[in-house]
């Protein structure tokens, strides 16, 4: 492997790993919260790419200005978000909080399942392709590699603005502090006056837009498909389990690992690409059973 | 005794269906073949954990089949339903070695993750497995004997549906059993079992491999009636559509996983004609409605309507 083709490597694997860390970090912000596993997360992500896809189309046939491709993306994934989110949310899930863990896994399970025909009645499944944001912004040159500014730098930008954002939002706004307590222990903070149930809405609606983000963001980069959905839930679960459950910057640091390393197993072992996250995956649970950066939970009697 | 009567009329009654109608004789060895993978999931739902891999083992034993099948010539039924087996076996041996120490979330995902590994390695390796082609099966000898299609196929029904009320005899042994009981302990109140001086860990592999034997067996058997083995069998949709049909048979009943089935492959070949774009649609909004409001599946509201007909009061 020639020291070139190892740079591009990386860089294919921060700019995939930025679009990983989008949606995972969804997933692990509301299992923290409502503790239900949200495997329709993967949905949201197609959703949001098709939508900010045919945003975009709509944009460059109607003529307007290509700069407004890129509100477009945030648009996609804040509407998707919020609408199909609330609904999600304040429709299906309030109904199952109380119930076993398997049943609130099958009824995600079977929201995704749902959406999965839903992507497929409303975009086809013809191959939807809208690069204008991509195109637009060109391409540089970094140490004698010519790669596109906005996966060198419009997505690990935004997955920066993401992760620091919410941060500084869980640490130091009223709201975020009150997202934390009932992470933290719900019936202290709903005996506190803290409404756990808006609390839960909040942040389904915020994770299910991250997970739009990510897919809004990765559309000018990628043929969308069908499919597309399932393999990115899958992924986004093995990031966040290889951080552990709950864990933001965790998830970051996960997501890194894993989007290098695909890219490097991408230019060197081809036919393993699918198996390198899994196989990071197994050997960090191998030896922390609790993700690197999980808390052991003590088992209650 | 009388509890014992609905399984034997189903059994006789699966008999002597592809005599008086020689179409059904796939169909029914599909749903019974489905059904022997689906009890694998209900004896899972026993210790309060689901699966969203197991058609891994579904899709890894039929490829096995077909392989042997392929490098023989044809072979023998029994002997590639054993090759079948002893890959399951081996597969739940190392995979379950690793998932039994998780549960719920990590337990389904890590499934479900294993699966799509074994899924994307037979679409990529496709000049071995054929990739999304799949892999023919030629048609194997039954028992020793070169058959027909037609009689080779009315002879593996009568096969399956013989594995499949033996299969049922022993998995509902099986959970009547200590270890099937200290399995069910798992749900309700797995440090108890500890203290009891039982091995948690033990006892889940038993039934996770269990449940491996069944998936195995029923894909295999799959793959011997359709002659065919493609990706599809082991992806996610496959082992959702396990999922769904233990939850719509009713969780936690062996009886339930074949009724759910039949029932479903049924539903199947007319639905998917004309609604084949919505199908997962359609399946999911069931599965909400019964997770919702019907929690206890086709058996449960047969249990209901039985008890309604002798107007006694539904069991609290």
């Amino acid at each position: 492997m020639t020291p070139q083709l190892l740079w591009l490597a990386t860089l294919d694997g921060v700019a995939y790993a930025a679009l990983v860390f989008l949606v995972a970090v969804g997933l692990t912000l509301i299992f923290g919260v409502l503790r239900v596993l949200n495997v329709a997360h993967g949905s949201f992500y197609a959703i949001g790419a098709y939508t900010a896809a045919s945003l975009g189309i709509a944009i460059s046939s109607g003529g307007l200005p290509g700069w407004l491709s890129y509100p477009a993306l945030i648009l996609a994934a804040v509407l998707i978000g919020t609408l199909l989110g609330s609904l999600i949310e304040r429709q299906l899930l309030a109904r199952i909080y109380g119930k076993e863990e398997v049943l609130q896994l099958l009824v995600t399970f079977a929201v995704f399942m749902i959406l999965e025909d839903v992507q497929r009645l409303v975009w086809g499944v013809q191959p939807y392709f809208q690069d204008t944001p991509l195109r637009l912004l060109g391409t540089m040159e970094v140490a004698g590699v010519f790669y596109t500014r906005y996966q060198l730098l419009v997505l690990p930008a935004t997955a920066l603005v993401v992760l620091v954002g919410l941060r500084l939002f869980l640490r130091h706004t009223l709201q975020g502090r009150v997202i934390l307590a009932v992470t933290q222990d719900r019936e202290a903070a709903m005996a506190m006056g803290i409404d756990a149930h808006r609390v839960y809405l909040t942040t389904f609606v915020l994770g299910a837009s991250f997970a739009a983000l990510g897919g809004a963001l990765a559309s000018p980069t990628t043929a969308l498909v069908p499919g597309i959905g399932s393999d990115m839930i899958v992924l986004s679960f093995a990031v966040v389990a290889t951080a552990g459950l709950g864990q933001v910057e965790g998830a970051a640091l996960a997501a890194l690992l894993m989007g290098l390393g695909r890219s490097f197993a991408v230019y060197m072992y081809p036919e393993f690409e699918v198996l390198m996250p899994y196989l990071i995956m197994v050997v960090v649970l191998l030896i922390r059973p609790q993700g690197l950066f999980g808390v052991a939970e003590t088992r209650r009697i | 005794m009388l509890r014992a009567l609905p399984p034997v009329i189903l059994a006789l009654l699966l008999a002597v269906l592809p005599l008086l109608a020689t179409w059904t004789t796939v169909v029914l060895t599909l749903a019974l073949a489905k059904g022997l993978a689906v009890l694998g999931i209900v004896v899972l739902l026993r210790a309060g954990q689901v699966s969203f891999g197991h058609a891994l083992y579904f899709a890894a034993s039929g490829y096995a089949a077909a392989f042997l099948a392929g490098s023989l010539g044809g072979g023998e039924v029994l002997v590639l339903l054993l090759a079948g087996l002893a890959t399951s076996l081996l597969l739940g041996l190392a995979i379950g070695w690793f998932v039994v120490g998780y549960r719920y979330i990590f337990f389904a995902m890590l499934n479900l993750a294993f699966s799509m590994v074994l899924y994307s390695l037979l679409e990529k390796f496709f000049h071995i497995t054929g990739g999304s082609d799949g892999l023919r099966v030629p048609r194997p000898t039954l028992l020793g004997m070169t058959l027909e299609r037609a009689e080779f196929e009315l002879g593996l029904f009568y096969l399956t549906l013989g594995l499949a009320v033996l299969a049922a005899f022993l998995v509902h042994r099986y959970l009547a059993s200590p270890p099937g009981q200290a399995l069910a302990a798992l749900k309700t109140n797995e440090t108890r079992l500890e203290y009891l001086g039982v091995s948690a860990r033990a006892v889940f592999l038993g039934g996770y491999l269990i449940s491996a034997l069944l998936a195995g067996l029923g894909g295999t058997l799959q793959a011997l009636v359709q002659g065919l083995v493609t990706p599809e069998m082991g992806y996610w949709v496959a082992s959702g559509e396990l999922v769904f049909i233990a939850i719509l048979g009713g969780a936690g009943h062996v009886i339930g996983a074949f009724a759910g089935a039949l029932v479903y492959e049924f539903v199947q070949i007319y639905a998917a004609a004309f609604a084949a774009d919505v199908w997962q649609l359609i399946l999911g909004t069931v599965l909400l409605l019964i997770i919702l409001f019907a929690s206890r599946g086709l058996v449960g509201m047969y249990q209901d309507l039985w008890r309604r007909g002798e107007g006694k009061e539904a069991a609290p």
